[in-house]
């Protein structure tokens, strides 16, 4: 059997025996604590389909865009520097290491007493999340770079803008694209932290309303939003990263 | 040690040091290193592995400083003036050194990109290259679709699309079969010659030096130059067993390691 076939039932079989086993628990406990599946989809369904609720998904996915693009560009103005000059290392990483221990929670209640508007303080909260892992993945790719590309690249005493375009953002590219998968699912866990203490609109926002109506089904309703969200960008990075990385040997590429 | 009217590259008592990795003092690479090479000549520079000859060789491109004495490439200094020799060396290496992101003709591009040619007239001039070189119909595959000998003969358009003066080449055959050495090998010489180009080639096979050069140089550890020889018509017939036999006295070497 194909091998893609083969992994697409792997997944279905997984999910069918979780699906069950909720059904099963929805017939012995009450429907506040485990509502049917089918209500569970429908209502998933209802939020698809309902613009005004489909537009609190859509206003989450721009918040996690805007603060995983912050991230990114503030962790590749840190990295590249530090590439360059390994010195500037020693100062800056206790700093990135001091952030990465830091819990979201933490940074909300930051955010809530130094900042006023909603939208800065979910887009801080984000960016210094996400901000270590940018900066120490996109230094990993520069550190990456060949030597010999390097060297071979200097022979024709290019310009700093143009060794950056030729040779060091095809070196990265790879790395960032890592990088963005990785932090795209725990963005999303964040901001609905950040959007459940904060936010008048959103999928943290819903679910916080769903918890005041101990609305199990719209609980979870939401949630699915969020990982369908997640998992449509997934995807579309992976088709960029096929689309970017064409010049790998096929057997290279990602799956 | 060869004296001449205008040479165009000059080595005047180079001296590369580095430091050693274990903080105990420098280690020297090229220890007063002097010669001159004229303008259309080729110099094959013959050594063991880690004579040293890497060394000159990046210190004659630019690469890096020396630590005393002074390298002269048309009077300049090639560390210093950077921006100067900008498309006037060209550089062929050991390893092709493909970017693998660009296709064979984007490769060819590259030098012509950095020296702000316009787009279209450097694909054409990157065309022409590969098409001497025997590639056309390559243009558009990726440096992982191409043979060991299709890459590097890609690397030399590369060099070669610059129009640079002077040529460097450091092993550029040495990863290569024997066959696809020779062909090539015969091919950048006519390539050289026909064009009037400047080579340093640095080689470890004898016969390699003495088919290339017109002057061989001999180095020693640290780089200094231990021996010298032309090769002039004479040499590349009856004289070449003396030069031969010559050059392994130097060098200490196995007659073994002269090609067939």
């Amino acid at each position: 059997m194909n091998q893609r076939v083969t992994k697409f039932l792997q997944a279905s079989a997984s999910i069918a025996v979780l699906l069950a086993a909720w059904q099963i628990a929805s017939l012995f406990f009450p429907h506040y604590l485990f509502p049917p599946v089918q209500d569970v989809i429908a209502r998933t369904v209802k939020i698809l389909l309902n613009w005004a609720e489909l537009s609190q998904v859509l206003e989450t996915a721009l918040r996690i865009f805007a603060g995983l693009a912050g991230a990114f560009l503030l962790g590749s103005l840190i990295a590249i520097p530090i590439g360059r000059y390994p010195r500037i290392e020693s100062y800056v990483n206790p700093f990135l290491i001091f952030l990465q221990g830091i819990p979201a929670l933490s940074w909300v209640i930051v955010a809530i007493i130094w900042f006023h508007g909603t939208e800065f303080r979910i887009f801080f909260i984000m960016v210094v999340t996400t901000l270590p892992a940018f900066t120490f993945q996109v230094l990993d790719s520069y550190r990456s770079m060949s030597k010999d590309l390097f060297e071979m690249t200097m022979a024709f005493r290019p310009s700093g803008w143009v060794l950056f375009r030729v040779l060091i953002v095809p070196t990265i590219v790879p790395g960032i694209l890592t990088a963005w998968k990785i932090n795209l699912g725990s963005s999303a866990r964040v901001v609905v932290v950040a959007e459940l203490v904060g936010a008048t609109g959103g999928v943290g926002y819903e679910l916080l309303r769903q918890q005041q109506l101990f609305d199990m089904a719209g609980a979870l309703a939401w949630t699915i939003q969020l990982v369908l969200f997640v998992l449509v960008v997934q995807q579309l990075i992976v088709w960029t990263e096929t689309w970017l990385l064409r010049y790998r040997p096929v057997s290279e590429r990602a799956a | 040690m060869t004296l001449m009217a205008e040479p165009l590259i000059r080595f005047r008592e180079v001296t590369k040091e580095f430091p050693r990795p274990d903080g105990t003092g420098n280690f020297v690479a090229v220890d007063k290193l002097s010669f001159e090479i004229a303008k259309g000549e080729i110099v094959a520079v013959l050594g063991k592995t880690g004579c040293g000859k890497s060394t000159m060789f990046n210190l004659l491109s630019g690469l890096i400083e020396p630590t005393r004495g002074a390298v002269e490439v048309t009077g300049h200094d090639p560390f210093k003036e950077f921006n100067f020799f900008r498309g006037k060396i060209g550089i062929v290496f050991q390893n092709d050194r493909l970017m693998p992101w660009r296709t064979a003709l984007d490769n060819v591009v590259l030098g012509l990109e950095i020296l702000d040619t316009p787009r279209e007239q450097a694909e054409a001039v990157a065309r022409r290259w590969l098409e001497r070189l025997g590639l056309s119909g390559h243009e558009n595959d990726y440096p992982h679709a191409l043979s060991g000998g299709m890459r590097q003969r890609v690397s030399i358009a590369r060099a070669f699309a610059v129009d640079p003066d002077i040529l460097l080449c450091d092993e550029p055959f040495s990863s290569l079969d024997e066959m696809t050495a020779r062909d090539l090998r015969a091919e950048f010489l006519r390539l050289v010659r026909q064009n009037g180009k400047t080579a340093v080639f640095i080689t470890h096979h004898i016969n390699e030096a003495m088919e290339v050069g017109d002057r061989i140089l001999v180095f020693h550890r640290p780089a200094r130059i231990a021996y010298e020889a032309r090769i002039d018509e004479a040499a590349r017939g009856g004289g070449r067993q003396a030069i031969q036999d010559e050059i392994l006295k130097v060098l200490s070497l196995d007659a073994s390691a002269v090609r067939p």
